[in-house]
C-alpha cells in the first residue's frame, strides 16, 4: 500500500524534510538538459562550475561564511567524519577527543571506534548533560587538555532540539588551542547562524533536514584551519573532496539555503507557535506526560514528550493509523533493545524513557493539522494504558 | 519500519481479552518497564483442568501485545496439559510469524503462561534457576539454552531476537558464543554455575531498590520537604537525583551516602555505590 503526501500529517522533520518544490525547480535543468561535467574543458560542461559556485555562494551567505570555506559532501556523516578525522591527523602528537553523550550516531560511533579500533590510541571525554539536556560548561573547560586535538558538540539536539552554548564553546576551546567541530544538521535553518563572529573551526550540515535532496551535505572549513581530506581523488572542492560533484543535489541545497533563510523568521513565529500549542496541548491533555529538554534553549520546530507507562512503537503505529508521522526514543523502534542513548544520559526515568514521542514540524505543518493530532493523541495513550500492567497502579 | 503481517496488526489494533480475571486461579508476570515491555497473564483453570478464561495485560510494542493477545485466544478453552506443550513458536505461527528481531515477545508470552500455570499448581519454574548470563535483561543459561534448542538458533545475534540476551550492554557476548556452541553440538543443558549461588540480575536489583526507596527513603525525606528518584543502576553503582529541598541543600552529600546508601546496602546488596546524578 502506498500512503501519498497529501494524505500524511508529517511531523518528523528532524528524520527528513519534502524537498521544495522551489529547490526541484532549480535542480531540474541539472538532471536533464545540463549533464555535462563541471571539470570538462569545454563550455557545456565548465558552465555547471559557474552553477555549483553561486550554490557555494548561497550557502555560505546562510553561514556567514566564505564560499571558499564551503566544502560539498555526500551527507552530514561524511562532513563529521571528515572534521574529525582531519584534526587528528592535522595533530598527530594530540590523541584526546572532547565531545559529548548525546551525540548523533554520526559522531558518536566514529568516536567509539577511534577508542576501540586504535587499540586505544586515542581516548574520548563524552561531557555528560543535565537533565534539562544542557550542558555545564565549567565541566566543559575542565576537560580541555593539552593534549586534545577537537572538540566536536552538536549545535542542536536530533531528538530534544536542546542547543548547546557552541559558540561559548567554541571560544573556549580556541584560548586552548584546540579546534571545535559543530554537528549543525539540525540547527541550520532553524537559527540565525553567523561563523564569522564564532571561532567554529568546522561545521556540518545535510541537504535533506533543510528541504534540499538527499545525498547532499556541506563540511564548513574555517580558512586557514589545518585540513587533511577524508575522500581523496580528484581535484574537485579545491582538492579537499575527491570525487566528482553532484551537481542537481548542490544546486538544490543552494537553493534550499536562500529559502530557509527567507523563512527563518517564519519558522520562529509561526512554527514555533504551532510547536509550543501542541507541546502544550497535549502535556495538558494527557496525564503523565512530560516534556523532554529544556523549555527554552531549543528548537523552534521540536517537541519531545514521554507518555508514561506506554511504549513508543505501539504509540507510533496507532498514530500511523492516523496517518500522522513522529518518531520514537522506545528501543523497540530503533531494532536495539535499550531506549534512546539521549534519554538515558538526560536521566528520563524507565517509566518514560520507552515512551518518548519525537514531533518535529516544518513550515509546511499547518494549524489544523496541530488541531487533528490534538483531538487523536489522548484517545491512544489512554487506549494503550489501559493495557498496560503498570497503569492501573497510578 | 517493521514488517508485520496482518494477524499481528488485527491483534494490536484490536487486542482481545485485555484485562485481569478476579481470583484468577493462575498469574504470570514477566519482564519489567527496564525492559520495555512486561506481560501480565492471569487464567482461570476449571476442575477437568481446562482453561476456560485468560486475560492480558501488556506494556510493551505492537508485537508484545499481539502475542499477549493471540495467546489467550489459543489458551481458551486449552487442557492444561497441552497449554504446558505450547512453545513461542506456537505463538509466532499463530500470528503468521514475527519479524526476527521480535521473536523475543513469543519468547515473552510463553514465559508468562508458564509462569501462571506454575502458580496454579505451585510448582516453581527451572527456568529461573539457572545462572543468569545477561545481567541487563535477566535472561539464564537455562531460558537460554532451551531458545537455542527449540527454535534452532545458530547465532549470538539470534539469540539477542529471541530472548534479548546480549542486547544490552554486551558483555556476555562470550559465554552466549559458549552456549551456543556446547548446545548445538549436543551438550547437555547444565547450568553453568554453582546452584544455591545466584548473583543478583540489574532488574532485581533495580526492583529491590526502587522498592526500598519508595518505602522508606523517600517517606522519610519527604518530612524535610525533599525528595527523591532513582535514575540509574549501572553494576554496583546506583544513581540518584536529590530533589525538593534535598537538591542544593549542603547537607546532601551525607544524607545520600550516610542515609540512602546505608539504607540500600543493608536492604538490597552490601556492595552497592550510591551517587548523585548532576
Amino acid at each position: 500500500m502506498t500512503i501519498l503526501p497529501e494524505q500524511v500529517i508529517y511531523m518528523d522533520n528532524n528524520a527528513t524534510t519534502r524537498i521544495a518544490p522551489e529547490v526541484l525547480e532549480a535542480m531540474t535543468p541539472y538532471l536533464t538538459q545540463f549533464y555535462g561535467n563541471p571539470s570538462s574543458m569545454h563550455t557545456f560542461g565548465g558552465q555547471i562550475g559557474q552553477a555549483i559556485n553561486q550554490a557555494r555562494q548561497e550557502v555560505a551567505d546562510l553561514l556567514g561564511a566564505d564560499a571558499g570555506e564551503i566544502v560539498f559532501t555526500s551527507c552530514g556523516t561524511e562532513s563529521d567524519s571528515t572534521a574529525i578525522l582531519s584534526a587528528l591527523q592535522s595533530y598527530p602528537e594530540k590523541n584526546h577527543v572532547v565531545t559529548t553523550r548525546v551525540e548523533h550516531p554520526a559522531v558518536k560511533n566514529l568516536c567509539d571506534n577511534l577508542e576501540i579500533f586504535t587499540g586505544r590510541k586515542y581516548h574520548v571525554t563524552r561531557l555528560p548533560v543535565e537533565a534539562d539536556g544542557t550542558l555545564d560548561l565549567q565541566r566543559y573547560r575542565e576537560c580541555l587538555k593539552d593534549d586534545t586535538a577537537i572538540v566536536s558538540a552538536m549545535w542542536a539536539n536530533n531528538e530534544t532540539g536542546v542547543l548547546f552554548p557552541v559558540e561559548e564553546m567554541a571560544d573556549i576551546a580556541r584560548q586552548r588551542g584546540v579546534l571545535f567541530h559543530t554537528d549543525a544538521v539540525q540547527a541550520v535553518g532553524k537559527i540565525p547562524i553567523n561563523l564569522k563572529e564564532t571561532a567554529i573551526d568546522f561545521l556540518s550540515l545535510s541537504g535533506h533536514k533543510l528541504h534540499a535532496p538527499k545525498g547532499v551535505g556541506v563540511l564548513y572549513v574555517r580558512k586557514g584551519t589545518p585540513f587533511v581530506p577524508f575522500m581523496n581523488g580528484g581535484h574537485q572542492e579545491q582538492g579537499r573532496r575527491g570525487g566528482t560533484e553532484n551537481v542537481a543535489s548542490i544546486i538544490g541545497l543552494g537553493r534550499a539555503c536562500r529559502l530557509v533563510a527567507e523563512k527563518m523568521e517564519e519558522e520562529n513565529t509561526r512554527v514555533r507557535a504551532l510547536r509550543d500549542k501542541l507541546e502544550e496541548g497535549l502535556l495538558g491533555s494527557i496525564p503523565k506526560s512530560l516534556l523532554n529538554g529544556h523549555k527554552t534553549e531549543r528548537l523552534p520546530n521540536t517537541a519531545n514528550i514521554s507518555f508514561e507507562y506506554v511504549e513508543g512503537e505501539a504509540i507510533l503505529l496507532h498514530m500511523n493509523q492516523h496517518n500522522i508521522c513522529a518518531s520514537s526514543g522506545s528501543a523497540c523502534t530503533s531494532g536495539s533493545l535499550e531506549p534512546s542513548h539521549v534519554l538515558r544520559a538526560m536521566g528520563v526515568p524507565f517509566t518514560a524513557a520507552h515512551g518518548s514521542i519525537r514531533f518535529s514540524l516544518s513550515i509546511y505543518n499547518t494549524e489544523q493539522e496541530v488541531d487533528f493530532v490534538l483531538a487523536t493523541m489522548p484517545a491512544i495513550i489512554a487506549k494503550l494504558r489501559a493495557l498496560s500492567p503498570f497503569w492501573e497502579d497510578n | 519500519m517493521w514488517e508485520y503481517t496482518d494477524k499481528v496488526q488485527d491483534h494490536f489494533i484490536n487486542p482481545r481479552n485485555v484485562g485481569e480475571i478476579e481470583n484468577a486461579d493462575g498469574v504470570g508476570n514477566v519482564g519489567s518497564i527496564a525492559c520495555g515491555d512486561a506481560l501480565r497473564l492471569t487464567i482461570k483453570v476449571d476442575e477437568n483442568q481446562v482453561i476456560t478464561d485468560a486475560r492480558f495485560k501488556t506494556f510493551g510494542c505492537a508485537s508484545a501485545i499481539a502475542s499477549s493477545s493471540v495467546l489467550t485466544e489459543m489458551l481458551k478453552g486449552m487442557k492444561l496439559e497441552d497449554a504446558k506443550k505450547l512453545t513461542n513458536d506456537d505463538i509466532a505461527k499463530a500470528l503468521g510469524g514475527l519479524p526476527k528481531e521480535k521473536m523475543h515477545c513469543s519468547v515473552m508470552g510463553r514465559e508468562a503462561l508458564e509462569a501462571a500455570i506454575a502458580d496454579y499448581t505451585g510448582a516453581i519454574l527451572p527456568m529461573a534457576q539457572g545462572e543468569v548470563v545477561c545481567e541487563c535483561f535477566g535472561v539464564t543459561d537455562l531460558e537460554i539454552i532451551r531458545a537455542i534448542r527449540e527454535n534452532s538458533l545458530t547465532s549470538v545475534e539470534d539469540i539477542t531476537n529471541f530472548t534479548k540476551a546480549g542486547g544490552g550492554c554486551g558483555k556476555c557476548e562470550g559465554k552466549l558464543r559458549g552456549l551456543l556452541a556446547e548446545t548445538v553440538e549436543g551438550a547437555p543443558a547444565q547450568p553453568t554455575g554453582t546452584a544455591g549461588k545466584k548473583r543478583m540480575t540489574t532488574l532485581e536489583k533495580i526492583k529491590k531498590i526502587e522498592e526500598v526507596i519508595e518505602r522508606e527513603i523517600k517517606p522519610t525525606l519527604k518530612k524535610d520537604d525533599g525528595d527523591i528518584r532513582l535514575i540509574d543502576v549501572d553494576g554496583d553503582f546506583v544513581t540518584v537525583s536529590l530533589r525538593g529541598a534535598c537538591a542544593g541543600c549542603h547537607s546532601s552529600r551525607t544524607t545520600l551516602k550516610e542515609y540512602v546508601e546505608k539504607k540500600l546496602r543493608e536492604q538490597v546488596l552490601d556492595t552497592l555505590i550510591v551517587e548523585e546524578d548532576r
